[in-house]
This record gives structure tokens, sequence and C-alpha cells, in this order.
């Protein structure tokens, strides 16, 4: 006898081409095979259906034919540990830096990571923007900020954002960089989720304001990257995004 | 001396920031949509079906009292929705409702 574990695990290696489990059968016992293979094609279909729906942008950049036999090899190595299908494929970036025949291809993996960053922007928990009257009456000193579950910060090698945007309707001729780019991906007060580009004190300045800076210091950080740094288009964005929220109370 | 001086610069800026940052209308970006509870069909929510729950597409129930869509301003409390099995009328809300949470 077979414990539930042990079919469990002989299932699923009998999804990617493994024999089939012990104990399995079918009326007529001969088609067995035959009736397994349903469990195989529908896992098969609805995984690639799932990465399609996750990757656009690399599906259009490689082309359906290729994406779907990639989308085999990448599903065969990468099943869901979680049923709940949105935290499936986080892998896919990694995967596609190291797949051999995409090694003259070597910025899809961040345009993978900008993707995958959406989905996760756009089932991020809510929470609350910041009251105008919050700011009207704040000393920047020690004011503090908390940012929108959504927000994320990508520093990429490549640039990717570019190559991103220019796969996006409309943007077929936008100009792409010659060198690394930085992602900010949040989820706006329309449940848009876009994709920017920002500078390396721009960046800065989101990350202290992630760990409960005081505006004035989070600002003064961009500034030690970027003596020119102007900490405002990019507040006065984030605000009108909503995506910056009440602080934790400190002292 | 140079890094103070730029600290306060950067400060007298930042009290500027701070002001058109205030004055950006709170619902300006929403393009004249709205969020209405009680109208969005089972899974088809846009966030917040409940505490627990991470977001968009969560709620169990159509019509759940709880969850909301965003609507086109102005359309919220005046939708069509089917009555319920009772046979009571149905109505979008602009705050959350008690009417079927799923249990």
């Amino acid at each position: 006898m077979t414990s539930h574990h042990e079919t469990l695990a002989a299932f699923d290696r009998a999804l990617t081409g493994g024999p089939l489990p012990k104990g399995i059968t079918a009326l007529d016992p001969s088609e067995a095979e035959q009736r397994f293979n349903v469990y195989r094609n529908n896992m098969m279909v609805s995984l690639t259906e799932a990465l399609n729906a996750r990757y656009p942008v690399i599906r259009r950049l490689v082309g359906d034919a290729f994406f779907g036999a990639m989308a085999r090899v990448f599903i065969e190595h990468h099943k869901p540990t979680s049923p709940v299908l949105q935290e499936w494929g986080k892998e896919f970036a990694i995967f596609l830096d190291r797949f051999s025949p995409l090694k003259e291809y070597p910025y899809l993996g961040d345009v993978a990571r900008i993707e995958y960053a959406r989905g996760v922007a756009f089932h991020a928990a809510d929470a609350e923007p910041i009251a105008a009257s919050t700011l009207t009456s704040a000393n920047p000193e020690t004011l503090r900020m908390g940012l929108h579950p959504s927000v994320q910060v990508l520093k990429l090698r490549y640039a990717a954002v570019s190559i991103w945007t220019r796969n996006q309707p409309g943007f077929e001729t936008y100009p792409i960089g010659h060198s690394g780019e930085i992602a900010l991906v949040l989820r706006d007060r329309i449940f848009d989720v876009p994709v920017a580009a920002i500078s390396p004190a721009e960046a800065e300045m989101i990350e202290a304001l992630r760990m409960g800076r005081p505006l004035a210091s989070a600002a003064a950080s961009g500034s030690l990257k970027d003596p020119m740094f102007n900490p405002q288009p990019l507040l006065v964005s984030l605000m009108q995004a909503g995506v910056l929220t009440e602080g934790s109370p400190k002292t | 001396m140079t890094a103070l001086k730029n600290n306060i610069v950067l400060g007298a800026s930042l009290a500027c920031t701070l002001g058109a940052m205030a004055a950006i209308p709170a619902h300006a970006a929403e393009d004249g949509m709205e969020k209405c509870f009680g109208v969005a069909l089972a899974g088809q929510n846009d966030c917040a079906a409940g505490p627990g729950t991470t977001c968009a597409g969560t709620s169990k129930v159509d019509y759940q009292g709880n969850a909301w869509k965003l609507v086109p301003a102005g359309t919220c409390v005046s939708m069509e929705l089917p009555s319920d099995d009772m046979g009571k009328s149905r109505m979008g809300s602009l705050e959350a409702l008690t009417r079927d949470i799923p249990a």
C-alpha cells in the first residue's frame, strides 16, 4: 500500500513525463496512459497561459512559438509550490538569465523582473494615502512618511525600463538607453501599474523613506548621490499616485 | 561648510515641495472614478475585500458589500443591480455595506 505522500510525489513526477503512479487504472486499463495525459496536458496548458499573462513583453520579444517551447522547459523545472497562481513564476527572470539559447539576449531577465514586479504591485495590500493637511503643517526635518506596499525599486543591469516601455502600445519608437536603469514600479490610485526609470539619487531617497527616515534626511541622502538632486518632481508624482502614506509614529 | 549650506537650501526647497504636494487635489489622478461598494461580481472586485485578504479579485460572492470596484464618478449609487434572493433591491454604495458578506 502506497502512502498518500508517495502517491502525490509519484503523481507529480508523472505530470512531467515520469511513469504512471502505481494504482492508476481506467475502465479499460490499456487506456490509463492516454487518460492520464489529460492531467499532463491540463497542467502544461494552464501554466503556459499563466506565464503568458504574466510576461506579455517577454512573449512579444521572443515570439509566440519560442515562448511556448520555452514555457514547457520552465514549467518542468519550476512547478508551483503555492496553490496561489499569482505567486508563481518569480524564478522566470533567473531562468531567462541562464537559458543558453537566449545568451545573446541578456536583458530579457531584467524585463521579466519588471513584469513580475508589476503583478506584485497590482496584488499588493491597500494603504491610505497621506492627507494633504498633514503636509501643510509638517516640518521636513521631522516628517516621516510611509510607502504604499506596492512600491518597488529594481536596480537593473540593462536598460530594461526603456525596453519594456517601447513594447507598450503607442510607444513603438521610444528610445532605448545604453546602460543599466532603475525601475520604479507602483500601483496608482486608479489601479494602473506604471513603470518609470528613476535616477540613483531618487532611488536612494525612496529607500530612505522606506526605512522611516524623516523627509529632510531622506532628501539629503539623495543629495549624497547627486549634489544637484531636486527631490520635488519625484515627491509630487509619488503624491499624485497616492503611494505616500502616513508614517508609523516614531520620535 | 558646503554641506551646511546645502542643507539650508534643501530645507527651504523642501518646504516648497510640501506645499506643492499638499496642493494636489486628493482625487486628481482618479480621472473621475469613484469606489463603489457592493456592485462587483465575485472575484472581480478591485481591492479591499476585507481584513486578511490581499487585494483585487478576492471577493467571494456577487455584489459583496465590503468589496468595491472603481466606476465612473456619479454612477455608483444610481447603478441598477439585480434584487437578492429574498426579492430585496440592492444598490451600490460609496461606503462599505453589511449585505452579501460571505460566511
